[in-house]
């Protein structure tokens, strides 16, 4: 333990305050916002007309007078933005989508529309063989997006501030003494967006039945959109619909929109919770489709899974690189009882309750059998045994055929022909009608996964959230002085790894049945299909650690968006590396970060001067001997 | 900073003056380098006891090994009569808490769930009971919360509850690792430098504290290098020097003891440059 004196550390690190509102266009006022709505009209405009000869191109985009596939997401994204800007011009009636009139907000719009039109634009000539193929209209929405996305950047913008000219770059290494590299570097900084600090108005003075109406409007929305996108045929358009989305949602947010969403479901939490549970269960009436049924199961279970996960690296901070094979145990459990006949308990088929219990409580056993050896040291030694162990399942599984070892998994062939599961007489395997909509059979494991994420969540909410969580947590944070406060660290670990170990089986005795069948391959570290021990830690910290919907919303997205963009097949585990790298480096909290929301309710009072870092680690080593 | 105090739930105190903290024959070693020989220290009921010494001295070593965290050499530590086992967590179930020198709060938890994990050990509920949320769970929690605030309150804190402990000015921090430890209804509190990096206002204020706090009937065992808030507060004062326990006694005997200032100068013969240095202080404390 080393002690070293913090008082040098305030110079050290002076809170990075501060901003500076500047165009990166000098234009005048007027000028920009002219440019700006008449880019958005024009853009508007060009989505009527046709963009290309033929109809080659996905989606048909050479119908006038009626968007169609990419030209859709062109508008929509022209549209939105020229309403977030009327709202940043102060229009009275158009500030319910920039809150706090924000020019960001519409500058990240623009991106996104322009984004997406440029995207439809080359696709276009790069598919096709040329701009030759290019209709006049698809010329006017280039020229229109990019006068749109011209036009805000020269609305005052919200920025880091200036970078004091005597600042040195260290970071740069030896491109230190290229002043061009210097040049353009510092010029990056300057332009970071800095709207962290916005005033919206508070969304909880709305009138109570305004609060819940807008609620339901907006999960409606969002199931929808979700459709939408899940619903497009081709890759082209998945493409540009993730562009306007995720652009879109960034520069919304940066108007304050979706804060002020938070604070409406922070304060109406229950009602918050059932309309989203509602929209979550209409999700296969909206869609009718078995094709997206089983998506949806598939995302529930990898997300449900990532869930259990989080409660060992999110919120106890235990790097489990095994986790899958908790999965397999819950898999294989519920195999084993299910009444196949090539289980070899063939003659055993439990209910599907008991069979849950079952997985649960193998997969559990399995937990505390890697843990309690394990967690009483401390550092990567868990990540390894986890590794092995990980692998250990897998190649046991395979071996216990009859040939290579005893006859329980039938090796590599695994155990097929699960019966499909029936609950108090509701078939889940058949085809069941109510009223217009049929619900198919991956419909009906897409309902029951529902309700086994929802008891998951709810453990995850109701453990984090107590005397044994908080301990979780304390641990994660600074193990030795949670010690200190009085933590059995190997007590409290073990039931984090045995909880997230059988939360990990439950979902595996339903992800037994929707497969039909289990085998061991699935089971690995990793590997181009989900669910693999990589996959599901993607998933954790790409969505946000320590979140209840970030592993959620980080599997839906790991999963969704190869499964639409087939090109990007070849590519998959590099495309993952990289968008995990791109994380780290630039919202190291995930896309859904943990506690930000509190820190926001208090950024008057916290962004005082003199606050100063904790721990010793931040304290340069020059001054650590002062 | 109020003064209000909060009543003290476990009022089996003892006599003043009785044993409770007894270190005897504390070895530490690391290797070739012995951080701690063979140390004595007592501390009794109701007492604030100073262990003074210059940097590196082993002060923190001792305290260490006082709470568990290390497992010391040689020597026994024993709490109200019974030997205490090297686990830092069976330490502070016994009764000691205490605070770091390197502030080591859980950064990303806000203040009041701080002090709530600081009640730890004099709560119960487990997985299962969070998870079915009776009655009993409620009423546990609401309690826990009660005197966590009241705590708060103590120090100053209350209406910092919800920020991020990593948002507090360094002083407050410091407030808030005590408030952490006295969660756990100690009877004994170690404080490892508690007024480092304090501006004077600061330095008092935390002296009120630990007199608030001894009032309330915890012993106090305190680290500090200034040594005015040292001879202010303490009733007995220890001197670590390399390991060593070289004197021990009232602030005047220790003030005026050759050895310390010996101790602190350095040798008389190297003693020349330091002429302008007094024993008080050492640069932690001069921002
Ligand atoms: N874990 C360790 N391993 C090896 N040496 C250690 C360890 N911890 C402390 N030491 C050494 O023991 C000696 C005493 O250190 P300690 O931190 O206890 O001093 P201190 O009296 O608290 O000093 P300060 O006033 O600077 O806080 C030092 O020489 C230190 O380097
Ligand atoms: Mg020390």
């Amino acid at each position: 333990m080393t002690d070293i004196p913090l008082a040098t550390a305030e110079a050290v690190l002076a809170p990075d305050t501060g901003r500076r509102t500047a165009p990166f266009i000098p234009l005048p006022r007027n000028a920009a916002r002219a440019a700006t709505l008449a880019g958005a009209v024009v853009t508007i405009a060009s989505t009527f007309m046709s963009w290309t000869y033929t109809t080659d191109f996905p989606g048909d985009l050479t119908v006038s007078g009626y968007p169609g596939g990419l030209q859709v997401m062109t508008l929509i994204g022209a549209i939105i933005t020229g309403v977030v800007a009327l709202g940043a011009f102060r229009l009275k009636g158009a500030a319910w989508l920039n809150p706090s009139r924000s020019n960001n907000s519409v500058l990240l719009l623009a991106l996104a529309t322009l984004g997406t039109t440029w995207y439809t634009v080359i696709d276009i000539a790069a598919k096709l063989g040329g701009i030759a193929n290019l209709d006049p209209g698809g010329f006017v929405a280039a020229v229109g997006s990019l006068l749109l996305f011209a036009g805000a950047l020269a609305l005052p913008i919200d920025r880091r501030p200036q970078e004091p000219a005597d600042a040195e770059y260290y970071e740069l290494g030896r491109f230190e003494k290229s002043a061009l590299v210097v040049r353009s570097y510092v010029w990056l900084r300057e332009a970071r967006l800095h709207h962290a600090d916005m005033r919206v108005a508070d969304a909880r003075k709305l009138n109570p039945w305004l609060q819940r109406l807008v609620i339901v409007v907006v999960y409606a929305l969002g199931l929808k959109i979700l459709t939408f996108g899940l619903a497009t045929d081709y890759s082209d358009i998945f493409l540009g619909y993730l562009i306007v989305v995720a652009v879109g949602l960034w520069g919304l947010g940066a108007g304050g929109l979706l804060r002020q969403f938070q604070q409406l479901t922070h304060r109406n939490k229950r009602f918050a919770a059932t309309v989203g549970i509602i929209a979550a269960a209409a999700y296969p009436f909206a869609q009718n489709n078995e094709h997206w049924a089983n998506l949806g199961v598939s995302v529930l279970i990898v997300g449900t899974v990532a869930l259990g996960l989080n409660i060992v690296v999110g919120l106890t901070g235990l790097l489990d690189l095994g986790y899958v094979a908790f999965l397999g145990v819950g898999a294989y459990a519920a195999a084993l009882v299910s009444g196949s006949q090539f289980s070899i308990w063939s003659g055993v088929q439990f209910p599907f309750w008991a069979a849950a219990i079952t997985g649960m409580a193998a997969a559990c056993v399995f937990g505390v059998l890697i843990g309690a050896p394990t967690l009483r040291l401390r550092g990567d030694y868990l990540a390894i045994v986890t590794l092995g162990f990980g692998e250990i399942f897998r190649i046991v599984v395979r071996n216990l055929d009859g040939v290579s070892g005893p006859k329980v998994t039938n090796g590599p062939n695994g155990i097929a022909q699960i019966p499909d599961l029936s609950i108090f007489g509701y078939n889940l395997g058949a085809n069941h009608d109510i009223g217009s909509f049929t619900l198919g059979r991956f419909a009906n494991y897409y309902l029951l996964m529902l309700v086994i994420t929802m008891i998951v969540v709810l453990v995850f909410t109701r453990a984090a959230d107590s005397r044994i969580g908080r301990s979780w947590i304390a641990i994660r944070e600074d193990e030795t002085a949670a010690t200190a406060m009085g933590i059995n660290g190997f007590r409290v670990k073990l039931v984090a790894f045995a909880l997230g170990a059988s939360l990990a089986g439950l979902a595996g005795t339903v992800f037994a049945h929707v497969t039909n069948s289990v085998v061991p391959d699935p089971y690995q570290f990793s590997g181009p299909v989900p669910p693999n021990s990589a996959f599901l830690l993607a998933a954790v910290v790409l969505g946000g650690m320590g979140t209840v919907s970030g592993p959620i919303v980080g599997a839906a997205l790991l999963y969704v968006i190869p499964e639409k963009l087939d090109f990007l097949s070849k590519y998959e585990l590099f495309a993952f590396g990289l968008a995990l790298i791109l994380i780290m480096r630039f919202r190291p909290e995930g896309i859904i970060p943990n506690r930000r929301r509190q820190l926001e309710f208090h950024e008057d009072e916290t962004t005082a001067p003199g606050k100063r870092p904790l721990g010793d680690d931040t304290v340069p080593a020059a001054t650590a001997g002062a | 900073m109020t003064t209000t105090i909060p009543q003290q739930p476990t009022p089996e105190q003892a006599p003043d003056g009785a044993p409770l903290l007894q270190a005897s024959g504390v070895i530490m070693r690391f290797g070739g380098l012995t951080a701690v020989r063979d140390v004595d220290l007592t501390v009794n009921t109701g007492e604030i006891v100073g262990l003074i010494g210059p940097n590196g001295a082993g002060k923190t070593t001792f305290f260490n090994c006082l709470t568990g965290l290390y497992v010391p050499t040689e020597g026994t530590v024993s709490y109200r009569g019974t030997v205490l086992p090297p686990k830092p967590h069976l330490v502070t179930k016994a009764g000691i808490a205490r605070t770091f020198q390197n502030i080591r709060l859980f950064a990303n938890m806000t203040v009041l769930e701080n002090v709530l994990v600081g009640r730890h050990t004099r709560t119960r509920e487990g997985l299962m009971s969070a998870l079915i949320r009776g009655p009993g769970y409620h009423r546990a929690e609401a309690r826990s919360r009660a005197r966590a605030m009241e705590l708060l309150e103590f120090t100053g804190l209350a209406a910092k509850a919800d920020h991020l402990a990593r948002n507090l000015p360094y002083g407050e921090q410091r407030k808030l690792e005590i408030a952490r430890a006295l969660a756990s209804e100690p009877g004994l509190l170690l404080l490892d430098e508690p007024t480092a990096g304090m501006n004077p206002q600061e330095t008092r204020a935390t002296e009120e504290l630990v007199f608030a706090v001894r009032d309330q009937g915890i012993a106090v065992l305190v680290i500090e290098h200034d040594m005015r808030f040292i001879f202010n507060l303490c009733d007995r004062v220890a001197v670590l020097v390399q390991g060593e326990k070289l004197v021990e006694g009232s602030s005047e005997v220790v003030q005026q003891d050759e050895r310390v200032i010996a101790a602190y100068l350095g040798e008389p013969f190297e003693a020349a440059p330091a002429e302008g240095q007094q024993t008080t202080g050492e640069q932690e404390n001069d921002r």
